[in-house]
Parts: C-alpha cells; structure tokens; sequence
C-alpha cells in the first residue's frame, strides 16, 4: 500500500427519485491495498460500484480515477480506463465457454474489429492468441483451468464465482471491485478465496471489496469502510472499526455475538 | 408410430457413425469429402434425376433449379445475414425485408429506372447502400431493447415498401422492369430462360458470405456480439462498445439481406413494392427460428426448409400452407432450439497450449 490515491470517491450522493441510496460519501482508495465495504442490507454498498463503474451517474459529487474524472465516462470507456468489476448474483455469459468469457474481458484491452477480423491481419491474429493465452493464465490463476471449454452455465458455482474473477481480471484493470465473492461458500471456500485475494492483491491490482462475511473482510482488508443508510459511519483499520460503537450499533449486534 | 421412432434412432446412430468416421479420417480424405460436398451443390439442379431419391427433393409444378435459385438460395442468404443480427447479436429484428428491397431497389433504380450500369458494378453498390440503411435505422434505434426494437424495425420493413410504392422516382406501383442481369461468361448465359446460371452465382455468394461470417464469429467480433446476446449490461461493464458492435451486427445484416435482394432483382428482372411485404419479414426470421437461432449452418438449413418445403407440397394446391404450417409446428415441438441448435463450441478456439493444462475433465 502506497500513499497514492487510486481512486477518489467525492462526496458523491445518488438519488432515485426521493430515496437517496448515498448521500455525501468520501472514499478514497490507495493504490495497492485492499478496501473492505461493508454495511447492513440496503446500506448503499453496490449502489457505490454503481457509481464507479459508470451503472449509475450520480446524483451529485464525482469519482477521480488515477487522476482523472471518470463521472461522465461510458461503462465500457470506465473499464478500459483500469475499473473492472464482478457481480453479487452471479452474470456469466452462461452459453459462452469458461475461456470465452474471460477472452471477452481480455478482448476489452484489443483493437482489431470487423475488418481486421474479415483479413485475418497478423495484428489480429497475434492480439487472439494474446487474449487466449492471458485468459488460460488466469483460468489457471484461478484454479479453473480444468474446465475452460464448458459452458459457463455448466460450471459449479464456485466455479462460475471464481470465473467472474477472472472475466474482470482479463480487463486488465488497476482495481478491481468484487461484489460479495464469497456469498454462498462454505469456511473452507472461504480461506481459499483469502489467499486468492492476497495473491491477486500480490500481483499489483489494488482490490475492493464488498462483503458480508466478517471472516472474510476482517481477515483480508486493509482498511475497512463502514455504511450504513447511505451515510459513511466509520473507516479505518479492521481492529478499530470492529470496536467502534457506532459501528456495533448499525451492524454488528451485540458485541459478544460479532465475528 | 414405434416404427417411426425407430426410423429416427437408426437416422442418428447412423449420424453419430458418420461423424465418427469423419474424425478418424485423414485431411486429405477430408478435404476431397469437402469438395465431392461442394461439387455435389453446384450439380443440385440435377437432383430430382437421380433415380430412387430424386422425387423426395424434387418440386412438382416449378421447376426445380428455379426454386433452388428464387427461393433456396434467397432464403439462405437472408437468413444468414438476420442470423448475425437475431441469432449472434440477439437483437429482434422484424423488418429485415426492408434491407432485402433496399439491395433489389438499388439495382432496379441504377441498371434501369435511372442509369444503366452493369450489375456487377452496382452489386457491391447496392451492398454498401443497404450497410448504410442499416446504420441510418441502427443509430437511432439501437438504444432500445427488445420488444421496443423489434416494433421500431417492424415499421422501417412497411417504410421502405410504402415509400417504393409512392414515390414516382422509385417506379411507385408499378415497379421498375428490364433490371440489368448479371454479364455472361462464355457458355454461362445469364439469360431469362435457364435459371441455373443464377443458382451457380448465387451458390458462389452463398459460400462468400458463409466464409466471412465464419471469420467474424471467430473473433472478437463474434465474442462481442454472443457477450451482448447473453447480457448487454455485463457485456459493456467488461469493456465492450455495445452500442458500436450491435451497429456493426445491424450493418452486416443489412448487408447480406441487400446483397440478397440485388441477386433477386438480377435475376428476375423486374421488382415492384408487392415483392417486399411484411410476411417476407416473417418467414425470414421462422427461416432463422426455425433452422436454430445462433448457429450459421442451421440458418441455412432453416432457409432450404422455408424456402423449399412449401414448393414441395405445391401438388397439394391450397393445402400446402397447411402442410407447411404443421411441419413449423412440429419442429418447434421437438427442436425447441431449431433444427440445429446452438452449440457451445466445445473446442477452444484455438489450439490448448501444449504444456498439458487441459487435464481430463
């Protein structure tokens, strides 16, 4: 973790109709660590990947990514500036093959389209083989490697939650946004998507990530951002959020049950 | 019944022998297999003759290789082209004929109506007049989804008919007649009386158009497009232009359907707005349907069994709709998916790296 600031999330308020999912929230992410976002139901926290990935214009405020404004950009521009994301439930491209799907990310960072593709350019070629080889690496990084020719939609679940992982991962990105990648599994799942997380921390992605699970969050962040109705409550380091009243009060029930 | 059944499990296993005996065959047995099929195509004017099968294909009432040319090889050629917009791209497209009577109309006007030019100079004119249809009606239109798309392109097919059919410049009603044929080569004399001069060429763009197609599909192109079918919103979070891609779908398309309709209106020599009616839209897309959304070959197979079964049962005079009616229906009884489904390619699309990561699954 550096001091750099990665991403700069500006007093940014989101409003649907009457309801305001955000209001007023700062987040900055560091290069090179990894964010927990966590908060009970309905407290905003996907509504924020929403914002940062371009889903939703906010209503207010902007978001800054490695320097740059983002708020006005396309999602798919978004993603090719260096955000990519995975999804709470799960949103495959089901009848498209395990390496297919991460191609389509790898295929975010190429330029060949319609004509290159009618000639069979060099450049063409080389920018397929490019993306086929990266998406295997990552299958393999992954753990998945062994069923790269299934249909997504025939995969098991950890393995299609593991395959997103990889399909946002192929975009290149510098962070890399994961939205509850560990709904659904069980403890020892649980661990191995821990070390995941710091290997993929390890190779230079900055992560955030939005979790239910305490062991998760408190095990791998960093830092921890707290929401709850929309509102920041707490940030800091996961020891002082976890004792933080407020904190306690919103979320985590009664201190004996917490953890 | 049970010795229909029967019937079909012998049809598939004879199938599934076939393909078997394919796999283990050598690439120069192959490619002659390859091109004995190819060669068997372009001598398909001849099939009715061959003894104990030629009655099953052949059309009683029409000539055989005039329904190969103005109906088979049509139907083809458009499905394929709607197959990249409906079938890859996933966008509902209810006016596809409007491309096909831009293609016929661009030939009519420059060979006839306006000017005389060759049709082989006009042919790639009318191609890239349709493309330009498809991005006038896509830009705007692209931004729907859906049923909302599918009404929109509804009413572009009845614009294009009901211009034709009103503007003096364009013939209106009474159509543009004399349309330039394509030139003859020798002793192949692309005249009015022989129609199979016309299936060869058509059978030539046919396999033109199976060629470049197959090349997108495999290819970023293709990844983009089955990423947008499957889900449009995740497809562009992982960085695809969405907007650019399913323009270009709906350029390609309209390229095809034109390039088809300039073949027609070579052919037949003359066009008038009642060639192009809404029902053409439909029959193309249960063309696509029903031959299996997604998948090229079975596009083209939807296009032979559209095209040509209601030919077949023309001896059956008013009742061929019905029997043409039924066969649809009991294909979507069975192959809910079409005649030749979509399949996820089980193959990589490229060779799997030699270092022995695809272990056995």
């Amino acid at each position: 973790m550096t001091n750099e600031v990665l991403l700069d999330f500006n007093n940014v308020t989101m409003q649907f109709g009457g309801v305001t999912a955000l209001s007023d929230v700062s987040v900055k992410i560091f290069r090179g660590e990894i964010l927990g976002l966590i908060g009970p139901n309905g407290a905003g926290k996907t509504t924020c990947f929403n914002v940062m990935t371009g889903v939703y214009q906010p209503t207010r405020g902007s978001v800054v990514f490695n320097g740059s404004d983002i708020t006005k950009l396309k999602r798919f521009q978004i993603t090719q500036s260096g955000i990519a994301r995975t999804f709470q439930n799960i949103r495959l491209f089901s009848e498209m093959t395990a390496v297919e799907n991460v191609m389509v990310g790898a295929d975010a960072r190429k330029t060949s389209s319609i004509p290159a593709a009618l000639l069979r350019t060099k450049h063409q070629r080389s920018e397929e083989k490019e993306s086929y080889d990266r998406s295997m690496e990552l299958l393999t990084l992954m753990g998945i490697v062994d069923r790269a020719s299934d249909a997504a939609r025939n995969l098991p679940y950890g393995y299609q939650r593991r395959l997103e992982i990889a399909r946002a991962l192929a975009t290149e990105p510098e962070l890399l946004c994961l939205d509850e990648p560990a709904a659904g599994f069980n403890p020892a799942e649980k661990q191995q998507l821990n070390e995941l997380i710091f290997t993929i921390r390890d190779r230079g992605y900055t992560v955030l990530l939005i979790e239910h699970d305490m062991s998760v969050v408190m095990n791998v962040s960093d830092r921890v951002v707290v929401l709850d109705f929309g509102k920041k409550i707490a940030e800091g380091l996961p020891s002082e959020v976890r004792s933080n009243p407020d904190v306690i009060a919103a979320y985590l029930g009664v201190p004996d049950d917490a953890a | 019944m049970s010795r229909l059944w029967e019937l079909w499990k012998r049809l598939q296993s004879l199938s599934t022998d076939v393909q078997v005996r394919w796999k283990s065959m050598s690439r120069v047995q192959r490619l002659s297999g390859y091109v004995l099929g190819v060669l068997a195509l372009y001598l398909a004017p001849w099939w009715p003759k061959i003894p104990g099968i030629g009655w099953l294909v052949n059309t009683p009432g029409t000539q055989f290789s005039t329904v190969l040319n103005d109906q088979v090889i049509i139907f083809v050629l458009v499905a394929l082209g709607l197959n990249v917009v409906v079938g890859l791209a996933g966008l509902l497209d209810l006016g596809y004929v409007g491309f096909y009577a831009v293609g016929a109309y661009v030939v009519g006007v420059l060979t006839s109506q306006h000017a005389s030019l060759p049709w082989l100079v006009v042919l790639p004119i009318a191609v890239v007049v349709s493309m330009l249809f498809g991005v006038i009606l896509g830009t705007p239109t692209l931004r729907l989804r859906g049923d909302y798309l599918a009404i929109v392109t509804l009413g572009f097919g009845e614009i294009i008919r009901i211009s034709a059919k009103n503007l003096d410049w364009l013939g209106a009603s009474r159509g543009i007649s004399d349309i330039g044929r394509p030139p003859s080569i020798g002793p192949l004399k692309f005249g009015v009386i022989d129609p199979k001069p016309y299936y060869w060429l058509g059978l030539t763009l046919v396999f033109l158009v199976v060629f470049c197609l197959y090349r997108l599909e495999e290819s970023r192109v293709g990844r983009a497009w089955t990423a947008i079918r499957e889900d449009e919103d995740a497809a562009e979070l992982m960085g695809v232009n969405t907007f650019k891609f399913k323009l270009w779908a709906f350029a390609i398309g309209a390229a095809v359907g034109g390039l088809a309709g300039a073949h027609y209106a070579g052919k037949v020599g003359f066009i008038s707005p009642d060639n192009f009616p809404l029902q053409l839209s439909i029959l193309f897309l249960a063309a696509v349907v029903l031959g299996g959304s997604g998948n090229m070959y079975g596009a083209i197979l939807g296009g032979i069994m559209v095209a040509w079964l209601p030919e077949r049962f023309r001896n059956f005079t008013d009742k061929r709709v019905l029997v043409f009616g039924i066969a649809l229906v009991l294909v979507m009884v069975f192959r809910p998916e079409g005649l030749l489904p979509r399949r996820v390619r089980t193959k990589s699309p490229m060779k799997p790296a030699s270092d022995g990561q695809e272990v056995a699954q």
